[in-house]
C-alpha cells in the first residue's frame, strides 16, 4: 500500500479481473492486499456494521498460502482474492450465526461446498457478513447482531437480506462476497448498494451448507463490482455437488463466455406488469432508459405481459415461510440452538428456547407457514401457492418462446431509510414483488445499477433469464455495464 | 359379553438391510457406542442436506414386489413434523401421497380353534422413511440423553387394510410379513433389536352394523406374543364398554407388556398435526419399466411357491414343506442339497431329523454350518446306497457338525465305509466259521436260531466293509455250501 493511503481509493475501483492482473505481476501480494482489506474493515466497519465476524487471522493464513499458489505460478481466478462470506453459509470452525441469537455461538464442524471450492481457489475469506435473521427480510435491520447501514448513505438501508456482503463489496470492504437469493436477497442489497449481484439458476450451486431458510427456493450467489467478476465466482462454485440432491448434473459453461460480446441482436422483453403503478417513477424511468441504451446498442425490445405478477408476493410468502417452518423447527434448544433457563417440560422447554432465540420477523414467518400447512387449511393456502408456482412458470415458458433476456427493475424503490418500513411487514413483502418470481421459477438473474435517484441513491435493474443460461444474464448486464459511469459510495 | 366383530389394521415398520443410512454414509448397523454411528446430516446440523440412498430405494421396492404391491413410478418424498428430542431435525422425511409401492397383498396361514385357515390380507401401501434416534431415561440423575444412532436408518411401513379380525391373523400376518421380508433380502427381521415392530389399531362392530367402529391404536408393540395380547386385551376392553352402553374414543395407547394391558394415551383432540408437505431436498424418485422389471427379476423364489413346489414337485408332505420355507436360509440350503442329491424327501427327513436336532441343541447354528450343502448331500446319499449304515451316518454327520469335513473322507478315516469287498468278506466268513465251529455244527444239524449269532459275528468283523445284506448273502451261500 502507498504511504499516502491513496491506495484505499485504487481498492474501491478494483474488479476481480483488476486485482489478478495486480496479483500475478506482483504489484502486490496476496497478504498485502488481505491486510488492506483489513485496515479498511477496521476504519469503516464500526460505521456500516457489514461483518458480525472478522476472520483476520485465518485470512492472513490464507492469503499466506494464496500467495504460495502466485509463487508457483498456480494460480486460479480467485486465488488471493478477499471475500465477504454471508453468515448463513456454514464455515468450519467459524461461528456461523445467521444473525440470529438462535445460533450466536453455532461453530460448524464442516465447510459448506461453496466454501470447500473457493479454498481450492486460494480465495481469501476475510470474515462473515450480516444479513436479515435467517435471511428473512429485505432490510438487514433484522440482524441480532449488526444492522448494516447503506455505504451511500448510513441514514437508509442496505436492503437484504445479503444486505452486509453488498454492503462490505459498495464500501470496499471486499473485492466482492457470496450471498444467498431466497426471493431477492442478493439482487435487492445489490440494488441498493449499487453493486452486480448474480442470483443463479437453482440447482446451478450446491445448497450444501447453506443454513436453509425455504429449500425449494435458496440458492448462493456471488455480489461482486461487476457482471464479470460475477461470473468468475461463478465459475468457482457453481455445478454438481454429491452432497445436494438438487444440485444439477448438467455440464458447466465458462460463464465469462458473453463478457464483451454486446447484445445485438438479443431480444429483451419488458412485461408491462413489472413497470406498473408502485414501481416509483424515477426507478422506472432509469430501467427504461437503460432499455434504449440497449436498443441503442442493436438489442430488439418486445412487450410482454406476466399476469400473475400480482400474485406473487403471496405465492412467495407461502411456499418460503411454509418451508422456512419446518426448516427452523431444529432451533428447538435440544441439539440445536439456544437452549432457555425455563421450561419444565420438553414442550415448556422449547417454547421458551424458540421465544427466546428468534426474533420477530422470523417468528412471523414461522406462525405463517405452520398456518400455511395446518390441517384443513393446506389446500386454500399452500395448495393455491404451489398452483401459481406452476402458472408463473408457464408464464415465463411464453415469455421466453419470443425472447432471449427479460429486463425489469430489481426493486420498486431505491434504498429507503433505516426504520421506515419495518414497522409495516406486508409492505415490506410486497417491495419483493420484483424478485420474488425469478425464484418460484428457478431462474437465473443478475442485477446492475442502472441510475440514480435525486438524493444519489442507487437504482438497479435485473435481467432475468432462461433456466441455465446465466451466460445470457452476465453477458446482457456487462454490456451495458461497459458505458455506464458508476458514482462509488462515499463511505 | 355381546358378540362383536374385531376390524383389526396394521402399521408394520421394518428397517431395511442398507449398509448406509437412507440420507447419508454412516453406517446403518444396529448398535455402537452412543453417537458413533451420526454425521452433520443425519443428526440434522444446520445447512446439511439428506441425499437419496438408491439401494434403500431399491430394497423397499423389492419389499413391495414381495408382498405383492404395484410400484409407483413417480414416488414423492414428504416431511412429517413433529417436535420430539429423539428427532434432531424436528421432521422426519416420509411419504404421502405418492409412497413408492401401493396396493399389495399378504395370504396367511393360521389355526383357530384347531382349523386351519387361509386368507388374503390387502395392503394399502408401502413406503420408505428415516427411522428416529433413541431416549436413554437416566433416572438416577433424572436426565433423559439423546442417542442418534438409529437416526436415518432406513424404514419401510407397510400399511394393511383393516382385514384382520383376530389376534391369530394379525400375528400371522406379521410372521408372514417378516418371512417376505426375509426372502426378498431387506430386513434381517430381528424383533428384539426392534428392527420389526408395528402398531396395531383395533375397533369392533355388531355383526348387524354397516360402519367399523371407533378405533384405537396401539403404538411401538416389538414382539408377536405382544400384538396378539393387547389385541385380545383391547377386544375385550371395546367389549366391556359397548356392553356398558359407553363409548370408544379414539385414541392412542401404550400397550404394558408386565400388565398386559393397554392405557389411554394421547386422545384426537392432541394428536399431532403433522403438516405434512413435499420435501424439497430430495427430487422425486422416478422408475422406468426396465428398471422395475430388473428388481423384480433379481428377487428369489418366494415361500409360497417354494412350498407348492415341494408339495407338486417333490413330494414332499406340507408339514416339511413348511418346515423348510419358514427359513430362507434352511430352504436355500435344502435345495442346493437336492440339486447335489436328487432325492427330496431323503434330503428333508435328514434336514428335519439329524440337522435340526444338532440347531435345535444349539451345536449349530444355520447361518453358519460348517459343512456345505454339497457335503450334506453327499453323506445323505451314502447313507441311502448303503455306503455308510444308516447308525454311522449319524456319527459322521456328528464329526461334520463338529469339525466339517467331506464324509466320505471322515467315514473313511473311521472305517466306516462300506466296500462290498466280496473277497475279503469271504475270507472273514471263513474265519468266523473256523472260530466257531460248535455254532456252525449246531445250525447245520437244523438249529436255525444260530444263524442270528453267527451273522452278529461276522457283521462285527466286517463292520465298514460289506453291508449286512450282502454279508447275509455271501454268509447264507458259505453255510449252505458246507
Amino acid at each position: 500500500m502507498r504511504k499516502d493511503g491513496s491506495f484505499e481509493m485504487d481498492l474501491a475501483s478494483m474488479t476481480i479481473t483488476g486485482l489478478r492482473s495486480m496479483l500475478d505481476k506482483r504489484e502486490i501480494s496476496a497478504p498485502e492486499l488481505a491486510d488492506a482489506y483489513l485496515e479498511r474493515i477496521a476504519a469503516v466497519d464500526d460505521k456500516l456494521e457489514s461483518f458480525i465476524t472478522v476472520t483476520a487471522e485465518n485470512a492472513k493464513k490464507a492469503a499466506d498460502s494464496a500467495q504460495e499458489m502466485i509463487n508457483k505460478g498456480e494460480a486460479s481466478p480467485l486465488c488471493g482474492i478477499p471475500l465477504a462470506i454471508k453468515d448463513n453459509i456454514c464455515t468450519d470452525g467459524i461461528k456461523t450465526t445467521c444473525a440470529s441469537r438462535m445460533l450466536e455461538n453455532f461453530v460448524p464442524p464442516y465447510n459448506a461446498t461453496v466454501m470447500e471450492k473457493l479454498e481450492a481457489e486460494g480465495a481469501v475469506m476475510l470474515g462473515k457478513a450480516s444479513m436479515d435473521e435467517f435471511a428473512m427480510g429485505g432490510s438487514t435491520q433484522t440482524s441480532a447482531f449488526k444492522k448494516t447501514k447503506n455505504p451511500y448513505d448510513l441514514g437508509c438501508v442496505p436492503g437484504g437480506s445479503s444486505g452486509g456482503s453488498a454492503a462490505a463489496v459498495s464500501a470496499s470492504l471486499c473485492a466482492a462476497a457470496l450471498g444467498s437469493d431466497t426471493g431477492g436477497s442478493i439482487r435487492q442489497p445489490a440494488s441498493f448498494c449499487g453493486v452486480t449481484g448474480l442470483k443463479p439458476t437453482y440447482g446451478r450451486v450446491s445448497r450444501y451448507g447453506l443454513v436453509a431458510f425455504a429449500s425449494s427456493l435458496d440458492q448462493i450467489g456471488p455480489i461482486a463490482r461487476s457482471a464479470e467478476d460475477c461470473a468468475l465466482i461463478l465459475n468457482a462454485i457453481a455445478g454438481f455437488d454429491p452432497h445436494d440432491g438438487t444440485s444439477s448434473r448438467n455440464a458447466v459453461p465458462d460463464f465469462t463466455a458473453g463478457v464483451g460480446m454486446g447484445v445485438k441482436g438479443i431480444k429483451i422483453a419488458l412485461p408491462k406488469e413489472f413497470y406498473a403503478e408502485g414501481i416509483d417513477d424515477d426507478v422506472r424511468k432509469a430501467v427504461l432508459d437503460a432499455a434504449d441504451a440497449y436498443k441503442a446498442m442493436g438489442a430488439e425490445l418486445v412487450d410482454c405481459s406476466m399476469p400473475s405478477l400480482r400474485y406473487a408476493v403471496a405465492a412467495y410468502y407461502l411456499i418460503s415461510s411454509a418451508e422456512a417452518s419446518s426448516n427452523l423447527s431444529r432451533y428447538d434448544g435440544i441439539k440445536f440452538g439456544h437452549r432457555s433457563e425455563e421450561g419444565e417440560s420438553f414442550n415448556d422447554l422449547i417454547s421458551h428456547s424458540r421465544s427466546e432465540g428468534f426474533g420477530d420477523e422470523v417468528k412471523r414467518r414461522i406462525l405463517l407457514g405452520n398456518y400455511a400447512l395446518s390441517s384443513g387449511y393446506y389446500d386454500a393456502y399452500y395448495g393455491k401457492a404451489m398452483a401459481l408456482k406452476q402458472k408463473i412458470r408457464e408464464e415465463y415458458e411464453e415469455i421466453f418462446s419470443r425472447c432471449d433476456v427479460i429486463l425489469t427493475p430489481t426493486a420498486p424503490t431505491a434504498a429507503y431509510g433505516i426504520n421506515e418500513n419495518i414497522s409495516d411487514p406486508a409492505k415490506m413483502y410486497q417491495a419483493d414483488i420484483c424478485t420474488v418470481t425469478v425464484n418460484i421459477a428457478s431462474l437465473p438473474a443478475i442485477s446492475t445499477p442502472c441510475g440514480y435517484t435525486a438524493k444519489g441513491m442507487p437504482i438497479g435493474m435485473s435481467v432475468i433469464g432462461r433456466k441455465w443460461d446465466e451466460v445470457s444474464v452476465i453477458r446482457t448486464a456487462d454490456a451495458f455495464e461497459r458505458d455506464f459511469t458508476r458514482q462509488p459510495a462515499k463511505i | 359379553m355381546s358378540s362383536y366383530i374385531p376390524v383389526i389394521g396394521l402399521e408394520v415398520h421394518a428397517e431395511l438391510l442398507t449398509k448406509s443410512k437412507v440420507f447419508c454414509t454412516c453406517s446403518a448397523e444396529f448398535g455402537g457406542s452412543q453417537n458413533s454411528r451420526c454425521c452433520p446430516v443425519c443428526s440434522g446440523m444446520p445447512g446439511t442436506l439428506p441425499v437419496i440412498n438408491q439401494t434403500a430405494v431399491e430394497y423397499a421396492v423389492r419389499a413391495g414386489f414381495a408382498m405383492g404391491s404395484d410400484i409407483n413410478k413417480f414416488s414423492v418424498f414428504d416431511r412429517k413434523n413433529y417436535f420430539y428430542p429423539d428427532l434432531p431435525k424436528a421432521y422426519q422425511i416420509s411419504q404421502l401421497n405418492l409412497p413408492l409401492c401401493i396396493n399389495g397383498s399378504v395370504p396367511i396361514e393360521y389355526e383357530e380353534d384347531g382349523v386351519k385357515k387361509t386368507k388374503n390380507i390387502r395392503i394399502n401401501r408401502i413406503h420408505l422413511e428415516e427411522d428416529a434416534g433413541k431416549l436413554v431415561h437416566d433416572d438416577l440423575n433424572g436426565v433423559s440423553l439423546a442417542d442418534y444412532n438409529r437416526c436415518g436408518v432406513p424404514l419401510i411401513e407397510i400399511v394393511t387394510e383393516p382385514d384382520m379380525s383376530s389376534a391369530a391373523e394379525a400375528k400371522a400376518f406379521v410372521e408372514k410379513v417378516a418371512l417376505l421380508l426375509q426372502y426378498a433380502g431387506v430386513c434381517d427381521c430381528r424383533m428384539e433389536q426392534g428392527s420389526i415392530r408395528a402398531d396395531v389399531n383395533v375397533s369392533i362392530m355388531k355383526p348387524t352394523d354397516t360402519e367399523y367402529g371407533t378405533r384405537a391404536e396401539m403404538k411401538n408393540l416389538n414382539s408377536i406374543k405382544a400384538i396378539g395380547r393387547a389385541i385380545d386385551f383391547e377386544i375385550y376392553r371395546q367389549g366391556k364398554l359397548l356392553d356398558m352402553g359407553k363409548k370408544v374414543v379414539q385414541e392412542t395407547r401404550r400397550f404394558d407388556d408386565n400388565r398386559g394391558e393397554t392405557k389411554a394415551m394421547r386422545s384426537k383432540e392432541n394428536a399431532h398435526d403433522y403438516r405434512y408437505f413435499p420435501e424439497p431436498d430430495i427430487l422425486q424418485v422416478n422408475f422406468t419399466d426396465e428398471q422395475l422389471d430388473a428388481i423384480k427379476a433379481s428377487l428369489p423364489e418366494m415361500p409360497d411357491a417354494r412350498t407348492e413346489r415341494y408339495i407338486s414337485s417333490f413330494g414332499l408332505s406340507e408339514n416339511d414343506a413348511r418346515i423348510l420355507v419358514g427359513s430362507k436360509i434352511l430352504s436355500d440350503f435344502f435345495d442346493d442339497s437336492v440339486k447335489a442329491y436328487d432325492n427330496p424327501r431323503s434330503v428333508c427327513n435328514f434336514i428335519n431329523g439329524e440337522l435340526m436336532r444338532r440347531i435345535n441343541l444349539g451345536e449349530i447354528a444355520l447361518e453358519a454350518l460348517p459343512f456345505d450343502a454339497q457335503q450334506f448331500a453327499k453323506l445323505v446319499q451314502m447313507a441311502d446306497t448303503e455306503k455308510v449304515s444308516k447308525n454311522d451316518a449319524k456319527d459322521i454327520f456328528r464329526e461334520m457338525s463338529e469339525k466339517g469335513g467331506d464324509p466320505e473322507e471322515i467315514a473313511r478315516a473311521k472305517g466306516l465305509l462300506i466296500t462290498n469287498d466280496t473277497g475279503k468278506a469271504l475270507a472273514v466268513i471263513d474265519e468266523v466259521l473256523a472260530a466257531n465251529e460248535k455254532a456252525v455244527a449246531q445250525y447245520k444239524s437244523g438249529d436255525a436260531k444260530v444263524f442270528g449269532f453267527i451273522m452278529g459275528q461276522c457283521t462285527k468283523a466286517l463292520k465298514g466293509v460289506c453291508t449286512p445284506k450282502a454279508i447275509k448273502e455271501e454268509l447264507e451261500k458259505k453255510l449252505a455250501s458246507l
